[in-house]
């Protein structure tokens, strides 16, 4: 199926993520270095094409805008200093926003977890994001085995503790339109 | 001599990073540097906050930005890489974005000063001593222990946020300090490498994978051990390099193991400098005791 | 006897690799004649001609032999260092023993060896006979003649006519200008390129220096360097008038003509009205073309929202069109596509291309600029077709980085036709005695170092006409003609080479047999004298008249038959 560019959408993601999208003369440097690209349908360099081509449903139901570890090396290593991870980035939010269902259910529900323990807490605490995390994700029994060492050498800690300052966390949260979930 | 430093935590240097929080403590009393902690300091956001919210990704650090305003020193020491990279991301947002900073100041009751440093804890420890003042404290030099140095990502990169306080491509401060330790810091090609990040907790296929590039060039690189200052590098490598990932039963270690032990930098400072680190090294997952003993490395 | 020093290079290993330089010096020595000889790594160098000059003087040497490279290397070289000694230039020969002999017969060393004793024998037994001649000075006419009246034609003319010569400008349309008359803005600042041209085109035509001839075509060239006569013939209310100039030097400037589009059927190319090529382009754009300046369809007239330009149609495509690169295509189409978007800042523009080749300076920026700042959308892919249904125009591609095939709707399409010769050219070039390439371009003399010389004495190259280009390498190529041309002109007389042929008249019976002979249409019945004649600027010694000659009346100067036989003989002598 041929796909027919739509050229108003770069600009968009451009805005969104703050960087130079146009610029890309995809020489393929950032898929190049980027350790997750083994794993990717896309690769960063394939998502930047994608985002100058328009093709915006790919890319916001892609796995690859998931699997984005942050590394920062492919905005390092950019001869046009792009970071392709904030592109991904804005990608993410913009699934999340349009409510289209998600490449990596469970990235997606953890960085949801995460950010609601902290909208509880005020710091992580792992014990409990993870319950709901595995109980959101309903992915009761990978992964665990780390986890699960960890606990045995004593650097989970069982019971949270709340910092004093809630309100400003959570005035945070509002201003910045993050809404909780669980 | 004396030196202060506002100081930022983070979520897991009591928790999943315990190691690197008990020898900073021990290391930073030795080296006659204060930590004075930012009160009622939260979470940076880690990976999540700038993943689903780019506003939020500056505004959980920049709450801690202003707590450390109050508390007095202009630099402010962090030890995890992540924090430090929110926290300085955070920074450069309050400078320059105008808007952002208005609303910052607004909801969290404080004025911008501009004053407040970032610093990672390596960049103070390799930077704002002198190689005599770091030296002075060896009590108990390393015996040449081979190890490599992993910086990672996030204390080196992106320039824009560390002010190249390091290399981003040939990062040298951690192998200088190991060297002054006397330690031997083998030249090797993946010091700055990703080790897999938050896709430890759910796509631990790619953080095995990338663990068992680093594990396997260590060794090819004659290493005895790996270094680290990054609480998540530490998690990744130490817990991921036995066990392929997936499911928790059943658990065989993998056919061609062999064990890398990991430290923190600090950790091997607190071992030359002869402070008792011993209990904390225990709580690795993978044991560097036999190796620390079998070099003659007495805890 | 003659008293011959022979100088042995090693030319490096070139030589001395293959052949056994210590060995030939050794066997040489041995003959009588040769009272000195020597091996040096780089005869060719200062220290090597020292040692050439100094023995010629310690040994009272009548004549030199360099044993080293061939002598289109360094004849001239050496035969002015014998002179500078005090030698006559023509008592210098050379033994080629490298391209002859080492560098053809490296597997077998001994065998080499031994052909490069015998070269240099047969040598010394030539130069025993070698008389010593002065070169020949001939008249030189100092006016110029300039062929097209574009960018680069004009850039020549007014070069050599500032320096203070006459310079004829022949041109065969109605207008000077060329092709970058029909150019919109330039790249890369924009600029209106008419402008430019106008200032150019006026100082030729004011310029006290320049005969312009407009509506002009050169018929006929004969003659030689400094001396060619030159028929033009010009169109004057509809009548041709001939004219006949003496001329001392010829610049080529023709310059280009577009790819026929009709050949590239797969893109509709001429079949359809909204498919068109650069050059229509460029026609639109210009505010005082065809649509006044605006880029309007030509079906229907109107704005077009779309634009795709399609590069590399028939170039890089050895199997059906042209295989080489035209160069100038990845500039225009980017500075056409912003001057687009510019016009029409809610229309879209879209490249599909190959690769970019912005080499120039400040051009990998400015496509960068098309790409980032106008919003220009760049695939790579070559377009497969283009067709025209329902009023728009499809274009059919595939986005190589994602693998994606890509189609676009658009409401026009450019063509980036491929660069090529005028149809005339190949004509031109036998009428001045130059050659062309397998794709019509005119051929010069050397690509790399000899770019504005073509292999015929006298006529230079500029432009377009010698491989595509843009306008600052034509203008600097054209300068780089002129140059040569002044070069010329700044001798007082011509200097031709002694070593041609001549005619003793006491044994010449008029036979006429060397005439036909003579490739280089050099020999010439006296008109009343009854003798042949050889024309000494045409002559270049080949010897197929003296071949001819049943009197030997013709010899070539130090090559005569006696010369050879002798030569002949050492050889066998060793059998």
């Amino acid at each position: 199926m041929a796909i027919q560019p739509d050229l108003s959408f770069a600009p968009r993601v451009a805005e969104l993520s703050h960087q130079p999208v146009q610029r890309c003369y995809y020489c393929l440097r950032c898929s190049a270095g980027c350790p997750a690209a083994p794993f990717m349908e896309y690769t960063p360099a394939q998502i930047l094409r994608l985002v100058q081509l328009g093709q915006k449903e790919t890319l916001l139901r892609s796995s690859a805008i998931w699997l984005c570890i942050g590394c920062e090396t492919c905005g390092t290593r950019c001869p046009n200093e792009i970071h392709a991870g904030a592109v991904i980035d804005a990608l993410r939010q913009m699934a999340v926003a349009e409510g289209v269902p998600v490449g990596e259910r469970t990235v997606f529900q953890l960085h949801r977890a995460f950010l609601d323990s902290i909208r509880t807490w005020g710091r992580l605490h792992e014990l409990t994001m993870l319950m709901q995390y595995k109980l959101t994700s309903r992915d009761l029994f990978s992964d665990l085995d780390m986890g699960l060492d960890m606990f045995r050498k004593g650097k989970i800690h069982p019971w949270p503790k709340r910092i004093k300052g809630m309100a400003q966390v959570k005035g945070l949260f509002e201003v910045t339109g993050e809404r909780q979930t669980g | 001599m004396e030196h202060r430093y506002a100081f930022y935590p983070g979520c897991t240097l009591h928790s999943t990073g315990v190691e690197f929080g008990v020898s900073t403590e021990l290391v930073c009393r030795a080296l006659g540097l204060e930590l004075v902690e930012i009160p009622d300091w939260n979470c940076c956001g880690a990976s999540s906050a700038h993943s689903l919210n780019d506003r939020l990704f500056l505004a959980l650090p920049a709450r801690n930005l202003a707590k450390a305003q109050e508390v007095g020193p202009d630099d402010l020491a962090i030890p995890c890489a992540a924090c430090y990279s929110r926290l300085a991301a955070a920074d450069l947002a309050l400078r320059q974005d105008d808007a952002f900073r208005a609303e910052m100041e607004a909801t969290l009751g404080f004025e911008y000063q501009g004053r407040v440093r970032p610093r990672n804890l390596l960049d103070i420890v390799a930077n704002d001593f002198s190689r005599e003042q770091l030296a002075a404290r060896v009590k108990k030099p390393l015996n040449g222990l081979k190890v490599v140095s992993y910086y990672g990502c996030l204390l080196i990169r992106p320039p824009r946020y560390t002010g190249r306080w390091d290399d981003p491509e040939h990062p040298q401060s951690m192998d200088h300090l190991l060297g002054v330790l006397g330690a031997e810091a083998v030249p090797w090609s993946y010091g700055v490498d990703c080790c897999g990040g938050s896709l430890t907790l759910n796509r631990s296929d790619v953080v095995v994978h990338l663990v068992d590039r680093l594990v396997r060039a260590a060794h090819e690189a004659g290493a005895e051990a790996l270094v680290t200052a990054c609480p998540m590098c530490m998690a990744n490598v130490d817990g991921r390099q036995k066990y392929r990932g997936g499911a928790p039963l059943p658990r065989k270690p993998r056919p061609d193991y062999e064990p890398l032990p990991i430290f923190y930098f600090t950790e091997l400072m607190a071992l030359a400098y002869d402070l008792p680190v011993g209990k904390v090294l225990g709580r690795h997952l993978v044991d560097p005791r036999p190796l620390l003993r079998q070099r003659g490395i007495v805890l | 006897m003659k008293r011959v020093g022979v100088f042995v290079c090693h030319c490096g290993t070139n030589i001395a690799g293959t052949v056994d330089v210590e060995r030939v010096i050794e066997e040489i020595r041995k003959y009588p004649e040769i009272v000195y000889a020597v091996d040096y790594k780089y005869m060719c160098s200062d220290p090597g001609q020292r040692l050439i000059r100094d023995h010629i003087r310690q040994d009272r040497l009548d004549a030199v032999i360099v044993a080293a490279c061939s002598p289109a290397m360094h004849e001239t070289t050496f035969r002015r260092t014998g002179e500078s000694a005090g030698l006559n230039p023509y008592q210098v020969e050379i033994a080629n023993i490298r391209e002859q002999d080492s560098w053809v017969h490296q597997a077998h060393r001994e065998a080499a060896t031994a052909k490069a004793i015998e070269t240099i024998r047969t040598i010394v037994a030539k130069v025993q006979y070698n008389e010593s001649l002065l070169p020949i000075y001939l008249p030189l006419v100092k006016r110029a003649l300039v062929i097209g009246g574009g960018i680069a034609g004009m850039q020549a003319a007014l070069d050599v006519a500032d320096a203070g010569y006459p310079v004829v400008l022949v041109e065969k349309s109605d207008h000077l200008g060329g092709r970058m008359a029909e150019l919109s803005g330039l790249y890369l600042n924009l600029e209106d390129g008419a402008a430019h041209l106008a200032a150019r085109i006026e100082a030729v035509q004011r310029h006290p220096n320049i005969q312009l001839l407009l509506n002009a075509q050169v018929t006929g060239v004969g003659g030689y360097v400094g001396n060619f006569t030159v028929q033009v013939s010009q169109q004057v209310e509809g009548e041709l008038v001939p004219y006949t100039f003496d001329i001392g030097a010829i610049v080529v400037a023709t310059g280009y003509d577009l790819y026929r589009q009709e050949r590239l059927g797969e893109y509709g190319g001429g079949r359809y009205p909204d498919v068109i090529d650069g050059l229509q382009m460029e026609a639109m754009l210009r505010p005082d073309g065809p649509t006044a300046g605006r880029i309007l369809r030509p079906s229907d007239g109107r704005v077009p929202k779309e634009v795709v330009w399609v590069q590399c149609a028939g170039s890089r495509d050895p199997e059906l069109h042209m295989p080489y690169c035209s160069k100038v295509c990845c500039m225009y189409v980017a500075k056409q596509a912003i001057l687009y978007r510019q016009q029409v800042p809610d229309g879209q523009a879209t490249v599909f291309y190959i690769d970019i080749r912005s080499q120039g300076k400040g051009y990998e920026e400015f496509v960068q600029r098309a790409m980032e700042e106008h919003s220009v959308l760049y695939i790579r892919g070559k377009a497969s077709k283009v067709f025209q249904e329902n009023g728009r125009v499809t274009v059919w591609g595939v986005d190589t980085l994602t693998g994606l095939p890509v189609e676009v709707q658009a409401d026009l399409v450019v063509l980036a036709t491929a660069t090529v010769a005028r149809a005339d050219a190949v004509e031109l070039a036998q009428r001045l005695r130059i050659s062309t390439d397998a794709t019509g371009f005119f051929n010069e003399a050397h690509p790399k170092l000899r770019p504005v010389e073509t292999n015929t004495a006298g006529i230079f190259l500029a432009g377009a006409a010698q491989f595509p280009k843009d306008i600052p390498e034509t203008v600097a190529q054209a300068s780089g003609a002129a140059s040569k041309v002044l070069s010329l002109f700044s001798q007082r007389q011509m200097v031709a080479e002694p070593t041609i042929a001549t005619v003793d008249v006491d044994l010449c019976s008029g036979c006429g047999l060397c005439v036909p002979a003579c490739p280089y249409n050099a020999r010439e019945m006296h008109p009343w004298r009854g003798y042949s004649v050889v024309h000494e600027a045409l002559c270049q010694g080949c010897g197929a008249c003296m071949m001819v000659c049943p009197n030997k009346a013709t010899r070539v100067r130090n090559l005569s038959t006696g010369q050879v036989l002798r030569m002949m003989e050492a050889y066998l002598e060793r059998l």
